[in-house]
């Protein structure tokens, strides 16, 4: 069931739609904030809350790259491997940080810090290359300064 | 040289305001606009201004406002929708809009709902863009406590909200009908054309979707006339554009120019030329999915009807430069994938199409090519090409390959008969 927290957060979108169903993606944001990712269970309170199956919920967040159909860390790297990162060196910055955090593209560190996922252009392009760690962007990256933004996180 | 879009925002800086905004003449339009014009003829300021849509079609704004069906007969009901889900790659001007001067575009917005009478608005923005959701959201709150959204607006009798929807992030989210079940809490897939949008839109109800740049540049152009802003353009094109750069450059930036500066003057003279050991070699000049443009083409001016001449699109304005030690290649294999990742799946030529075009580039790249690679890829192109697919997504995806197959088809061969890349890898470099 959602919580009460969950249920007021989703509920405040509410006005805004003439629609309940419209509320889904934002539901299902919702849930993530408060769980990390969305599980079928969470999938299960978004239908029942919205008036909807659970596979038609899940039908929509398997289609949106920014909601986690399985768990991630405390910390998510997107990195972005689009043209102009790309150009920029992106797949050195990849090698390195799979290289520094032990783990391939998708994958999730063993103390749950990170989880390195990629992502189409974030619009950082006269900064390339550049990823984004939780909802904070970085750009200009080279091989020395990637390790002090990680330290940033916990 | 004048830039309405971007005169007043401090780069790196805080966002206007709304009191800096009021005192360098922001919402003057709209005031003079709610009191003295008729929306029909907001209409037809837009319509004798020739914009054209800023979000990489090009397509009139002014006829697209004039196909909302107006008059006692209309639904009451109608939508106002700014595409704010900026994810073409290589493309980062709108975010910088909306950062800079958020009052901006907030006007454009009311001025395009008064025009077509659409009580509710919605600025569909990519979930990535925080300092943008951070400016937008303080816009609108001083917006509304400054009576110039929610009801009777300034007075006027016209009722007008905007909400921002922050999206979970897909590509094709940025397509007008998909965003538009995407708005409805649905897989964004787009929508069959007709109805176009204006007449059958959100919830089935007459919207207008609207790119940020196109939209900024509304309240300069009610307020200062058509006329003004038909001669911004350097050729015969209207208005100024956002034109942008990234690559091995020397600056890679954004710059507001006429609409008509030639490539040459934005690459060498904005951009500062090719960074220090690299040469030029092409450009895709507006977004991945645009055709590539090389050398004889520096000279050409950048305007919509120019560019497609030469086989190429304008696009977004925000170019991507290919430089003589990137392999090409491997450039078009990173927008391909690109492209097959986000292809939405709905129709076969693009979900089935696209992976096999990837899937034979990486072959190629690898060293695994063969000879009649090349064919098989062109012939792709054309079946994934304009009128086989159910939206212009993977039109746009081919674009690229095709004219790179056209420029760089030496390099092809080299990879295919010497087995592998034979560029090095370069370094990330800030």
């Amino acid at each position: 069931m959602l919580t009460d927290t969950e249920r007021r957060e989703i509920e405040a979108e509410l006005p805004h739609y003439p629609r309940r169903q419209a509320l889904c993606i934002e539901a299902l944001k919702v849930v993530q904030r408060h769980r990390g990712w969305v599980n079928d269970e969470a999938l299960r309170d978004v239908g029942d809350y919205l008036g909807m199956s659970e596979h038609e919920v899940d039908s929509v967040a398997t289609f949106y790259n920014l909601i986690y159909r399985r768990e991630v860390g405390r910390n998510v790297i997107h990195l972005c491997d689009s043209v102009s990162c790309w150009v920029m060196g992106c797949d050195r910055v990849r090698e390195h940080l799979e290289q520094k955090l032990g783990i391939r593209t998708g994958e999730t560190t063993p103390d749950g810090r990170f989880t390195l996922l990629p992502i189409p252009c974030l619009g950082d392009c006269d900064r390339a290359p550049s990823f984004m760690i939780g909802r904070d962007l970085h750009g200009n990256l080279n091989l020395e300064n990637i390790d002090t933004i990680l330290e940033r996180y916990e | 040289m004048e830039k309405p879009l971007t005169e007043h925002i401090r780069p790196e800086g805080p966002p206007l305001g709304l009191d800096e905004y009021r005192k360098n003449g922001g919402y003057e339009a709209l005031r003079t606009a709610l009191a003295d014009s008729a929306p029909r003829e907001v209409t037809e300021i837009v319509e004798k201004s020739k914009l054209r849509g800023r979000g990489g079609a090009g397509f009139s704004t002014g006829m697209k406002w004039s196909f909302v069906p107006m008059g006692d007969n209309a639904p009451g009901r109608k939508y106002f929708v700014c595409n704010a889900d900026e994810m073409e790659p290589g493309t980062f001007k709108d975010r910088y809009l909306m950062e800079g001067n958020p009052h901006l575009l907030l006007e454009g917005m009311i001025l395009g709902a008064y025009a077509i009478q659409a009580p509710v608005g919605y600025i569909f923005l990519r979930a990535e863009y925080r300092a943008s959701e951070k400016a937008l959201a303080t816009a609108l709150r001083e917006a509304r406590e400054n009576g110039l959204l929610g009801e009777n607006i300034l007075g006027s009798g016209f009722d007008h909200d905007i909400h921002l929807h922050t999206s979970a992030g897909r590509y094709i989210c940025g397509e007008e009908t998909a965003l538009l079940n995407a708005l409805e809490g649905r897989r964004a897939v787009p929508r069959a054309k007709p109805p176009f949008p204006p007449v059958v839109g959100l919830w089935g109800k007459p919207t207008i979707v609207n790119n940020v740049e196109t939209l900024c540049n509304i309240p300069p152009i009610v307020r200062r006339g058509a006329e003004w802003f038909r001669g911004l353009g350097r050729g015969d094109e209207a208005g100024t554009k956002l034109y942008g750069v990234s690559g091995r450059v020397r600056r890679p930036g954004l710059w507001e120019l006429p609409l008509g500066a030639t490539l040459r003057e934005i690459i060498e003279e904005h951009a500062g030329g090719m960074a220090e050991g690299y040469q030029f070699r092409g450009v895709i000049p507006g977004g991945a999915s645009t055709d590539f443009l090389v050398e004889e083409h520096l000279d050409l001016p950048m305007d919509f009807g120019s560019v497609q001449k030469a086989g190429s699109r304008l696009g977004t304005g925000t170019m991507i430069v290919l430089d003589d030690r990137t392999c090409p290649v491997g450039m078009v294999l990173n927008l391909e994938r690109f492209f097959a990742r986000e292809s939405c799946g709905w129709c076969t030529p693009c979900r089935d199409g696209l992976p096999w075009i990837e899937k034979i580039l990486e072959a190629i790249e690898t060293g695994e090519g063969r000879e009649d690679d090349l064919d098989v890829l062109r012939q792709h192109a054309g079946f994934l090409g304009p009128g086989r697919t159910f939206c212009a997504f993977a039109p746009g995806a081919v674009e690229p390959l095709q004219s790179a197959l056209k420029y760089f088809e030496d390099d092809f061969r080299r990879h295919v008969n010497g087995h592998g890349c034979p560029y090095q890898a370069q370094p990330a470099t800030a």
